[in-house]
């Protein structure tokens, strides 16, 4: 299967760089993230901290502070999101995107009803009548599992376990009926059992309504599990794309190989754990060549000078020297 | 070296640890996994003492820990047999102090020595856990996350305990940072014979550091066994569960039953 190149894609990002002001001088915490998700389709973002993964997400958004430099390009469906005034903005986002959170109680405001939060956005933004709005969001309710919508409207958030309130979450974002989710570590403080639940929410309603999601994790495996294709970034840069089927056999940078290796299985008794010497650095401590030098067991000279670009094998990338390609690819390749 | 019987923790009507009984052999390694709420953190803190059971007893090395306040002395005595590893290392440590001082000061706590030996020791005890003369030097603002929960590492092992409880230690740590952390505590286990009582969601690292898994629901032990069996052929319909919500190739995450009180 492949994906039909000629249709413009619903998010395209293209050499997207972040500077911040960090204790007063500008430093760039986003190289380079490219990214690009068709209509209806997944892709999951995946990073350690510092990777740059949450910004590129709150780019899109339009969430980054005032005081962030944005250089290349962020285009949903053809428009230019740094390029969106105030107005165009609030109706961006009353409409086309939505965003869940990893701390949902950050989210919704204590004081006030789960009805009421739900409601908001569909009476003031799109102007839609009271009556109606219950109406439609009580519906969305019982989609993503909360079959007492009427006695959970009328309750606040502290009356609600972490597992309810993402599914609040994720209702107010297909209130919005967007096309495209951005989701960042939606499950993270979840029970596992829990965060089955949610991703298994998330993934009807993106089949029931075409949607298209960005899927931000830390978890290889997750994303894998739930996206059609995986993005890994780290220290502020993509460092691979590729279909998420291919993950585990055909990663080609080694950065992706090791945070593989470094998961502990359940299923597979003979791995062995291999853990990645150092730690994870933000995009603001890269060094000149390629930000994973320091912890590469593959680094050679050219490493730590050249900063690697991404460069296509197949139809995926890795910004490396030195890929990781396997023999009987190799051959299929050039056949 | 380790037995709990009929471990009771009551808070009102509520029954957060219903009758646990277990055993860790010396030097051994088990886990405690279990949903938030399941009651494994209260059942760990009982144990290191930080909780008083409602009902049953925590024997450790044969001798019964005796419930209520503690003289200094006999808390100083137990620290010894049993410290404890929290999830968030930043807040149990002292952010004024230097991380060779709060080191040194965890040695001297412990064990009379002279100022050389506590050294010595603090050398030791950081080069058990990876740590080198610079971050020695350091405050623990200036660490990383991963380096911290090594500094709280080595300040329990500076007891020498025979236990260490590591209640959701590398849960809040990144990815690569995490294999770092399981592969020292693998080789703290071997080098001392430490024995390790895991508190954990983390089925994947149960299985690569724990001999015995012990599943907990609503504050009972539903299955208890061998890692490899319990996580291989799951008998408990919620340990199935469990471990059909772990991500994995080929995996589609399903609704199960919606839960009838959430």
């Amino acid at each position: 299967m492949t994906e039909p190149q000629n249709a413009s894609p619903l998010l395209h990002i293209d050499g997207l760089r972040i500077d911040l002001p960090l204790d007063g001088a500008p430093r760039t915490v986003v190289h380079r993230a490219d990214v690009t998700i068709p209509e209806g389709r997944a892709v999951a973002l995946v990073g350690e901290s510092g990777s740059g993964k949450s910004l590129t997400a709150r780019c899109v958004m339009g969430l980054l502070p005032g005081s962030a430099r944005i250089h290349g390009d962020v285009r949903f469906a053809g428009e230019s999101v740094p390029g969106m005034n105030a107005e165009r903005l609030r109706a961006f986002r009353a409409a086309e995107v939505a965003m869940v959170f990893q701390d949902p109680r950050a989210h919704i405001n204590p004081a006030r009803s789960i009805g009421d939060f739900l409601i908001e956005g569909l009476t003031t933004a799109r102007r839609v009548p009271s009556g109606e709005a219950v109406k439609k969001v009580t519906g969305i309710l019982r989609e993503v599992g909360i079959p007492d919508a009427d006695r959970r409207m009328r309750q606040r958030p502290h009356e609600l376990s972490g597992g309810l309130l993402q599914r609040v979450m994720i209702a107010a974002a297909l209130a919005v009926e967007p096309r495209l989710l951005l989701a960042d570590e939606p499950t993270t403080a979840l029970d596992v059992t829990t965060q089955e639940e949610v991703m298994a929410i998330i993934g009807e309603a993106r089949e029931a309504r075409g949607l298209a999601l960005l899927f931000i994790t830390h978890d290889l495996e997750l994303a894998a599990a739930v996206s059609d294709r995986v993005v890994v970034m780290y220290a502020g840069s993509t460092v691979e794309e590729l279909p998420a089927a291919r993950l585990r056999a055909h990663a080609a940078h080694p950065y992706t190989r090791a945070l593989l290796a470094s998961r502990p299985s359940v299923f597979d008794e003979a791995a062995e754990l291999r853990s990645i010497p150092g730690r994870p650095l933000s995009g603001f401590e890269a060094p000149e060549g390629c930000a994973f030098s320091d912890r590469c067991t593959h680094v050679q000279d050219v490493c730590r000078s050249e900063r690697p670009q991404p460069s296509p094998h197949g139809d995926a990338f890795a910004a490396c020297h030195f890929p990781y390609v396997l023999a009987s690819e190799e051959t299929a390749d050039h056949a | 070296m380790l037995e709990v019987r009929n471990l009771r923790k009551e808070y009102g009507e509520f029954v957060a640890v219903d009758e646990v009984t277990f055993a860790l052999p010396e030097q051994g390694a088990l886990a405690i996994v279990g949903e938030s709420g399941s009651g494994k953190t209260t059942t760990a803190r009982m144990i290191a003492g930080l909780e008083a059971p409602s009902g049953g007893s925590v024997v450790v090395a044969g001798e019964e820990r005796p419930a209520g306040r503690l003289r200094a002395r006999e808390r100083r005595v137990r620290a010894r047999q049993i410290q404890m590893v929290f999830q968030d290392p930043y807040a149990s440590l002292d952010r004024r102090q230097r991380v060779g001082d709060a080191l040194a000061e965890a040695v001297g706590f412990h064990q009379r020595l002279p100022a050389d030996g506590v050294r010595a020791r603090v050398a030791e005890l950081l080069d058990m856990v990876g740590l080198d003369d610079r971050q020695a030097r350091a405050l623990p603002k200036a660490l990383s996350g991963g380096q911290r929960q090594r500094v709280a590492i080595a300040r329990a092992l500076a007891a020498e305990p025979r236990l260490l409880i590591l209640d959701e230690a590398i849960a809040a740590l990144d990815v690569s940072i995490q294999a770092q952390i399981l592969t020292l505590l693998r080789r703290i286990r071997t080098e001392t014979g430490t024995a390790l009582l895991f508190i954990t969601h983390d089925l994947g690292a149960v299985r690569h550091i724990s001999d015995e898994v012990l599943v907990m629901q609503h504050g009972r032990v539903v299955e208890h066994g061998p890692v490899a069996t319990v996580l291989g052929a799951p008998q408990h319909p919620y340990t199935q569960r469990l471990v059909a919500s772990i991500p994995k190739p080929g995996w589609t995450p399903r609704r199960r039953a919606e839960r009838a009180a959430a």
